[in-house]
């Protein structure tokens, strides 16, 4: 028998394929969490005691406080909003249920920047708080939404149907029956929306709202002060930490069963009024969100068509985003699959600390990632201080944690044993992965890498750090030019921008919650 | 290596094979615990237990998917398992059909038969297994496309295709509705026959065992505990255990003397001859209620009709309850007071250490 044939292993194990993914995954996660080392570094740079000043300033104190408000607000009615129109699409049966899921998708399209000025060129007045959770649950309701949306879809509605049996009503059978199955759904929307909230800057930025993200791109940019930037950005990191922390131990034990189980009765349990006050709520939703940003921009754009459409900027910064955005988007899904892979499918211990490892930095927002690649760019290699190489690194270490829970979520639908019947039909390891694992994964990989691409198009604060010079995305005009009130010179950035980002977010709403029938029956 | 022996071609020798799982928080599980098993070249055997007997850990451990802490694994008089060596599942000519199929759900029928096969070959091997399991006219379709019963087929078409050494099923059936399931065993068991293939089922279900196998591996807590033909295996039992797993079984203590025992249900001929305390395993079709006024009295105690036959539960004088299964038109009322008498010769075992027991293994469904 030839050695090739024969392999001494450890006895007693599950047999788990490709070893080499073990140390590339490590790599990556090693490489992910490298930010955060610099920036301590960076923090403590004037010893612990300017760290500890730094921290507990009083100044300090009054932005944790009014960042924690933000926090708490905004993403409780995030949730509610979220929960009740996913609720509404899924149960009201309403007409044409596939373009109310596309919509409902729809505000993540709209970057928080944008419609932040399209509510204070409308209503001079907004400023502060309450201006502030507008945008922001406007904007990013449909981080609750979705899951929930497609926790919903798999649940088995024959359980509620027996709980009314059972002498609930309707609303008592959801409560006890459905909302445990879909909790868990619930609070990762929650936290999705807590960590965005906590590391948003268009939205404070717009409504002049001085939260901790705005405070630290003020401190780096206004007085260059280096130091209090980092001291602040740890302090966030512990915050994301803790909102991390705290979504682990609500998360419910229940989880739906696989949507192959689920059944949907016929009957229609809403009355014809109940539908029409759903459809009226989320189209009402729908106004506030996408109508009325879109509709304002469009006004500015019909205006400066009259003033003239500088369309060669347009253009540049048309290709600055769509370049960046896609090369962001295969870097990262290119990364994210070996750490995804070795936690699917090998599952040891250090494949699962790869896999946290990338995960770290889902709780840094991304003021604090283009600070700390600055520190680092800096430190390492200078050369590539505000060149293509350290924004693009920006970007994968920004969106490595999407696209590893989106490639993990792919890579768990693709059922162990399509694997082991390849490898039993003689396919070798890497055929079984190319022709086998990727070809079914494949779709929820290009869901993930759309996201990625999305994320990046509509990302601010560290392209306005990191880019190159000379180089300006639509997000970084856009920003600028309303900066100085010139709507209508925003005004074609805004609408490119949009346009752009709804076909990603509207692929996802597409796929979302599809009560598709068992690709894999 | 010797020169491959031509007698030993799809023949499976799988010997004292173990298997522990930890778990986190929960101890050590021990799966397999020094199971063995031989398998006759070109026969179809099944491995039958009820459920976490470990028999589908034995089957991954085959199939390569699982590495047992010890114990040896030769198919073909190839080493695959043992003596520190490990044969990757790709290069063990062990072919699979999995519970539910598993289909390739992005390839056509063809090109989920054709997988395996090497391109030159592909063609023609792919018409004849189609041609094998009659899904010819299906080869363009996706799995989707076909029933329950089309997919099974097409899946042992595709393990077929590339001429494993042996085909490992795994509850291949149990994912079939009842009307579906026997036909779909008939269709597959003679493919298994015309293909010539060595081949192990997995199943919890007598049924299937009995009427697809060649021979029959009884499994529990991780072991083989008896390997025979389907009649022998039902009509000769090595233990009580075992009996009481093919259906409906009644323990009755008697005292033997050799050829013959005495019990509570009178004097009965054993199966093997037996001397000092038994217990007599007694079918429900064993028993018959008599109309005469002498022998072994019994008081009807239940009677649960079935149409075909009627199930009539019957208390002895000591309390123990037997069934009885009766066909007859006229049935006895509930209360009662009738006689007993036993047909054939009785399985009897020695008596288990503790009180015999009267619960059975998941009965047959």
């Amino acid at each position: 028998m030839s050695r090739t044939l024969i392999h001494h292993r450890r006895r007693g194990k599950p047999l788990a394929p490709l070893p080499v993914l073990t140390p590339v995954a490590l790599a990556i996660g090693v490489f992910a969490i490298t930010p955060i080392a610099y920036l301590v570094d960076r923090a403590t740079n004037s010893g612990w005691s300017g760290f500890v000043d730094d921290v507990f300033r009083s100044s300090t104190g009054y932005v944790v406080i009014r960042s924690v408000v933000l926090v708490v607000v905004a993403t409780t009615l995030c949730t509610v909003v979220g929960v009740a129109a996913a609720v509404i699409v899924d149960r009201a049966d309403l007409p044409a249920p596939a373009v109310w899921r596309v919509l409902l998708a729809l505000p993540l399209a709209i970057p928080t920047y944008l419609a932040g000025f399209a509510w204070v060129a409308e209503f001079p007045g907004m400023k502060g708080l309450w201006a502030a959770t507008l945008v922001l649950v406007a904007c990013s309701f449909p981080y609750v939404y979705l899951p929930v949306l497609a926790a919903l879809s798999q649940v088995d509605r024959a359980q509620e149907d027996v709980a009314r049996s059972l002498g609930r009503s309707a609303f008592g059978a959801f409560v006890s029956v459905t909302v445990p199955q879909i909790r868990r759904a619930i609070t990762a929307g929650a936290l999705l929306t807590g960590l965005y909230v906590l590391s948003d800057f268009g939205a404070v930025g717009s409504m002049r709202y001085q939260a901790f993200t705005w405070e630290i791109f003020q401190s780096y940019r206004a007085g260059f002060n280096a130091d209090r930037a980092a001291s602040l950005a740890v302090v966030l990191v512990v915050g994301g930490a803790l909102l991390v922390i705290a979504e682990r131990a609500a998360r419910g034990g229940a989880q739906s069963r696989s949507a192959r189980s689920a059944q949907h009765s016929d009957r229609n349990g809403w009355s014809r009024r109940a539908r029409f006050v759903g459809a009226g709520t989320l189209s009402a939703l729908l106004g506030a969100c996408v109508v009325f940003p879109v509709a304002t921009v469009v006004r500015w754009f019909g205006r400066s068509v009259g003033s003239g459409v500088a369309w060669g900027d347009l253009g540049a910064a048309l290709w600055a985003s769509t370049r960046y955005s896609l090369l962001a988007a295969a870097v990262t899904t290119l990364l994210a699959l070996p750490v995804a892979l070795a936690a699917a499918r090998r599952g040891g211990r250090l494949d699962r600390a790869a896999e946290g490892l990338t995960y770290v930095t889902h709780a840094l927002p991304s003021v604090v990632i283009g600070i700390s690649m600055i520190f680092l760019s800096l430190r390492v290699v200078p050369r590539w201080y505000q060149r293509p190489p350290v924004l693009v690194a920006a970007y994968v270490l920004l969106f490595l944690p999407l696209a590893v829970a989106s490639s993990r979520a792919a890579l768990d639908r693709c059922a162990r044993q399509w694997e082991e019947s390849a490898l039993s039909l003689g396919s070798s390891q890497v055929r079984t992965l190319l022709h086998v694992t990727l070809r079914v994964a494949a779709p929820g990989l290009a869901a993930g890498a759309a996201l990625t691409a999305l994320a990046t198009l509509k990302e601010l604060p560290t392209t306005l750090l990191l880019h190159p010079t000379g180089t300006d995305t639509l997000a970084m005009e856009l920003w600028t030019k309303t900066g100085v009130s010139d709507l209508e010179g925003a005004a074609p950035y805004a609408l490119a921008l949009v346009l752009f980002a709804a076909v990603p977010t509207a692929l996802l709403g597409w796929f979302t919650g599809r009560h598709d029938h068992d690709a894999h029956a | 290596m010797p020169t491959p022996d031509p007698s030993l071609d799809g023949r499976v020798q799988i010997s004292d094979l173990r298997r522990t799982f930890r778990r986190r928080g929960a101890g050590a599980r021990l799966a397999l615990d020094g199971a063995s098993l031989d398998i006759a070249p070109g026969s179809l055997a099944a491995l039958l237990g009820p459920s976490g007997c470990g028999k589908t850990t034995l089957l991954r451990c085959v199939a390569g998917f699982d590495v047992p802490d010890s114990g040896e694994i030769v198919v073909s008089g190839r080493q695959l398992v043992g003596d520190g060596c490990f044969v990757r599942p790709e290069r063990r000519r062990v072919g699979i059909v999995a519970q539910d199929g598993a289909l390739f759900p992005h390839l056509s029928v063809a090109d989920n038969v054709g997988f395996g096969v090497a391109r030159a070959d592909r063609a023609r091997r792919v018409a004849e297994c189609l041609d094998l399991v009659e899904l010819t006219d299906y080869a363009t379709a996706r799995p989707t496309e076909l029933s329950g019963g089309q997919q099974q087929r097409a899946a042992v078409a595709r393990a077929l295709a590339p001429r494993p050494d042996v085909l490992l099923l795994d509850e291949p059936f149990s994912a079939l509705d009842a009307g579906l399931r026997s036909r779909v065993r008939a269709d597959i068991a003679d493919v298994l026959r015309a293909a010539g293939i060595t081949s192990l089922l997995v199943t919890h279900d007598q049924g299937e065992a009995l009427s697809m196998a060649d021979s029959v591996a009884v499994m529990f807590d991780g072991r083989v505990h008896q390997t025979d033909s389907p009649v022998a295996l039902y009509q000769r039992p090595a233990t009580l255990r075992i009996a009481q797993f093919f259906g409906d079984v009644d323990v009755v203590a008697a005292s033997a003397d050799g050829p013959t025992a005495t019990s509570r249900v009178g004097r009965v001929v054993l199966v093997t001859a037996h001397v000092g305390a038994v217990v007599l395993a007694l079918r429900p079709e064993q028993i018959h209620i008599g109309e005469s006024t002498d022998g072994p009295r019994a008081t009807v105690e239940r009677v649960d009709y079935f149409g075909h036959d009627t199930t009539v539960s019957l208390r002895l004088d000591d309390g123990t309850v037997v069934r009885s299964r009766a066909t007859r038109a006229v049935l006895p009322h509930v209360g009662d007071a009738v006689t007993v008498s036993i047909s054939e010769s009785v399985l009897a075992f020695p008596p288990p250490p503790h009180d015999p027991p009267t619960g059975r293994e998941e009965p047959a469904t």
